[in-house]
């Protein structure tokens, strides 16, 4: 099939288009369940943005959803699917929190944080090179690995916690509290050092860290050779190989690459927001990484803007859940679902209908003129 | 260990493996007709949700599955529509479909019982009962059985064996009934070619796509039963996330069973044992080791695939043509 499309309808139109079909089927279950979609829109909106405090907690599930977006799109862009992001981020607030509790009352904060974000990235790194060695030298798929390894970091960090963490005589399952030193700070608590007053949330420097990760990744995917001999392997394994690029070698610097990128989602959550480790802090963003990197087409600038918007969905989603009796926050997870859905496996699906199109306008044009 | 404790992990170990069976089932049909399914989790959480639902407001089991059943079958065709027919990638269908399922049913629950997302508890007439209810206190089985057979073969099969309800000898002949179909019948060998080498089967005049879509069906069926069994068997009403996993244990022992059902059957049993055994073991301590990791065992079945995925003990081999959708040669 000659489906040829220009490049701002196959990067910037169709993915929007599916984004809005997946939008108006929500809409449709919150019709189905009796709820006004335009109010629960107008909701979400005022929710996410209407405030500063809105926009901070946007901010705050943004971060998180870049470094996990991230993560999806480096391997992605090596041809590699890593579904292991929900356990790679966990194993990285094992590394946050071993090193946080060892040298909290040691260390200052401009010498301890720094430290912290290696150890999340190492520890990350770490739980997605042994699935990524087992795919190149043992040959088991990556995408079950990965999977299991997610239900044997969850299955790891309840045991620790249980049986090692967790400070005797506490009942409920977490660390003890971190030291200040070992807390990124807030952006309102930076802020109130310049002299400006920002309504306390949760956003923390970690957002800064994510946007220089985002430039960082685009120079190292677009511009390093490294990052090119990846991308080659991931588009064209064939030409990879004659080009003398060991494929074996990709998978393991695409997965490492991946996995470091997950784990640093933990500094935004253990070391920003809860300052301590908890049972299930991840929640799911390892699988929304896998939504924001499809929307954001695995590309740094589009993950950026997907995580806002997912960022925009979760706070305000939540917003929506106080104000409107009936309307759970599950609504996103359906929401992300089924964006996953119309845009990542069904993405092609109205494809034939643009090329349609924009053929027709093109003979129109011709015709015309 | 006396011939209770031995009676009840065995009765435990069926209860806990049926879903398991029955799921690994349904991802083993899917998978041998080269349709990778990640979604089994999502399918048995709709379905578990909507076997519920419908059996709490009708009253009548028949309804609660019939429900189950479409809802999963509904899911796998639109699984199908999306990688069968659209070619798109069967590893995100899955994903998107446990995110729906995961979302959906706790959006629906609240919004239609407002408990929270769990829906109004069974009634126990509605609910499937054991055989023999009777027996599934072990001290009954044996008090029955004891003085006609003696006290370790009563517990072992009066409670043991005999006290499950029908849904749970269903998987069991479900298990045989899949190997026959996949080794012996001719829909049966052609879905297997067709996850081997699709193109050979199109060559002899079937149709990929309608065969994909078949095993699919079936693979809905199964979703459906399984999650049946969660809420109409073994818990009383559906909460949030009750699945919890089982849907990914059964894929682990789809891929220990090196996708064949007799091996997959008896993955599915070892790790229902184990799961049994995590239970039983909360909390114990055994002399010189200390207090059990339950969470080890927990987490076996996961290591054991890992470890079997890579080769160290035998070799998993795929279906060839999995996870490759299908383009019709013009």
């Amino acid at each position: 099939m000659n489906q040829t499309l220009p490049r701002w309808i196959d990067v910037g139109l169709l993915p929007l288009w599916n984004l809005l079909v997946a939008l108006l089927v929500t809409g449709l279950v919150v019709l189905a369940i009796g709820q006004s979609p335009q109010q629960a829109f107008a909701l979400l909106l005022q929710g996410a943005l209407g405030s500063a405090r809105g926009i901070g907690y946007t901010l705050y599930y943004a971060t998180t959803f870049i470094f996990t977006g991230l993560a999806v799109a480096v391997a992605y862009q090596a041809g590699l699917f890593n579904i292991g992001g929900e356990g790679q981020a966990t194993f990285g607030g094992l590394g946050v929190t071993l090193l946080a509790l060892g040298l909290g009352s040691v260390l200052p904060a401009p010498l301890l944080l720094p430290l912290l974000v290696l150890a999340a990235a190492i520890f990350g790194m770490v739980w997605a090179l042994v699935p990524a060695y087992l795919q190149a030298w043992r040959g088991s798929h990556i995408v079950i690995t990965t999977i299991m390894f997610n239900f044997l970091a969850s299955s790891l960090n309840v045991y620790l916690l249980v049986n090692w963490l967790r400070p005797g005589g506490n009942m409920s399952v977490e660390s003890a509290v971190f030291a200040d030193s070992a807390r990124m700070p807030s952006l309102h608590s930076l802020a109130a050092i310049c002299g400006w007053e920002l309504p306390s949330s949760p956003a923390n420097l970690s957002l800064l860290l994510a946007l220089l990760i985002c430039a960082f990744v685009y120079w190292f995917l677009w511009k390093s050779g490294a990052g090119y001999a990846l991308r080659v392997v991931g588009s064209a394994p064939r030409a990879a190989h004659f080009a003398g690029i060991n494929p074996r070698l990709q998978v393991l610097v695409a997965m490492g690459l991946s996995g470091a990128l997950a784990g640093l989602a933990a500094i935004n959550e253990v070391s920003g927001v809860q300052g301590k480790l908890t049972l299930d802090f991840v929640a799911g963003a390892g699988f929304t990484g896998i939504a924001v990197s499809l929307m954001g087409r695995s590309h740094p600038v589009g993950i950026i803007l997907a995580s806002l918007l997912f960022g925009m969905l979760y706070q305000g989603g939540v917003e929506v859940s106080f104000e409107m009796p009936g309307f759970s926050r599950e609504m996103v997870v359906t929401a992300q679902g089924l964006i996953v859905l119309f845009a990542g496996a069904m993405a092609s699906v109205s494809k034939p209908a643009f090329v349609w199109l924009y053929a027709r306008t093109r003979t129109q044009e011709a015709s015309g003129g | 260990m006396d011939e209770i404790a031995l009676g009840s992990i065995i009765a435990s170990t069926l209860r806990v493996s049926t879903p398991l069976l029955l799921c690994a089932m349904a991802g083993l049909v899917s998978e041998r007709s080269g349709v990778v399914d990640l979604g089994l989790e999502g399918k048995m959480l709709f379905a578990a949700f909507a076997a519920a639902a419908a059996a709490s407001v009708s009253q009548s089991t028949g309804l609660g599955l019939i429900a189950a059943i479409s809802v999963a079958c509904l899911l796998s065709v639109l699984h199908g529509f999306a990688c069968v027919t659209h070619r798109g990638d069967q590893v995100v269908s899955g994903v998107a479909i446990n995110m729906v399922a995961a979302g959906l049913t706790v959006v629906l629950g609240i919004a239609w019982f407002k408990q929270g997302g769990q829906t109004p508890p069974i009634d126990a007439t509605v609910r499937l009962t054991g055989l023999i209810p009777a027996w599934s206190e072990p001290a009954q089985a044996i008090a029955d059985l004891g003085p006609w057979v003696g006290q370790w073969v009563a517990a072992i099969v009066g409670h043991g064996l005999l006290s499950h309800n029908l849904l749970v000898y269903l998987a069991f002949a479900l298990v045989l009934l899949v190997w026959f179909f996949l080794e012996f019948t001719r829909p049966g060998l052609r879905l297997r070619a067709v996850g081997e080498n699709p193109a050979m089967v199109e060559a002899a005049g079937v149709s990929v796509a309608r065969l994909r879509y078949g095993a699919l069906l079936v693979n809905g069926l199964l979703c459906g039963l399984a999650g049946s069994y969660l809420t109409l068997a073994q818990n009383a009403s559906f909460s949030p996330n009750m699945s919890a996993g089982r849907g990914f244990i059964a894929l682990a022992a789809l891929i220990f069973g090196k996708w064949k059902p007799l091996p997959t059957l008896l993955a599915c049993l070892l790790f229902g044992f184990l799961d049994a055994l995590a239970i039983r073991l909360q909390g114990a301590v055994i002399p010189g080791v200390g207090e059990v990791p339950v969470q080890l065992i927990q987490a076996l079945p996961y290591l054991l695939t890992v470890v079997l995925l890579a080769g160290f003990i035998g070799q998993a081999q795929a279906p060839k043509a999995l996870g490759q959708p299908y383009l019709k040669e013009r």
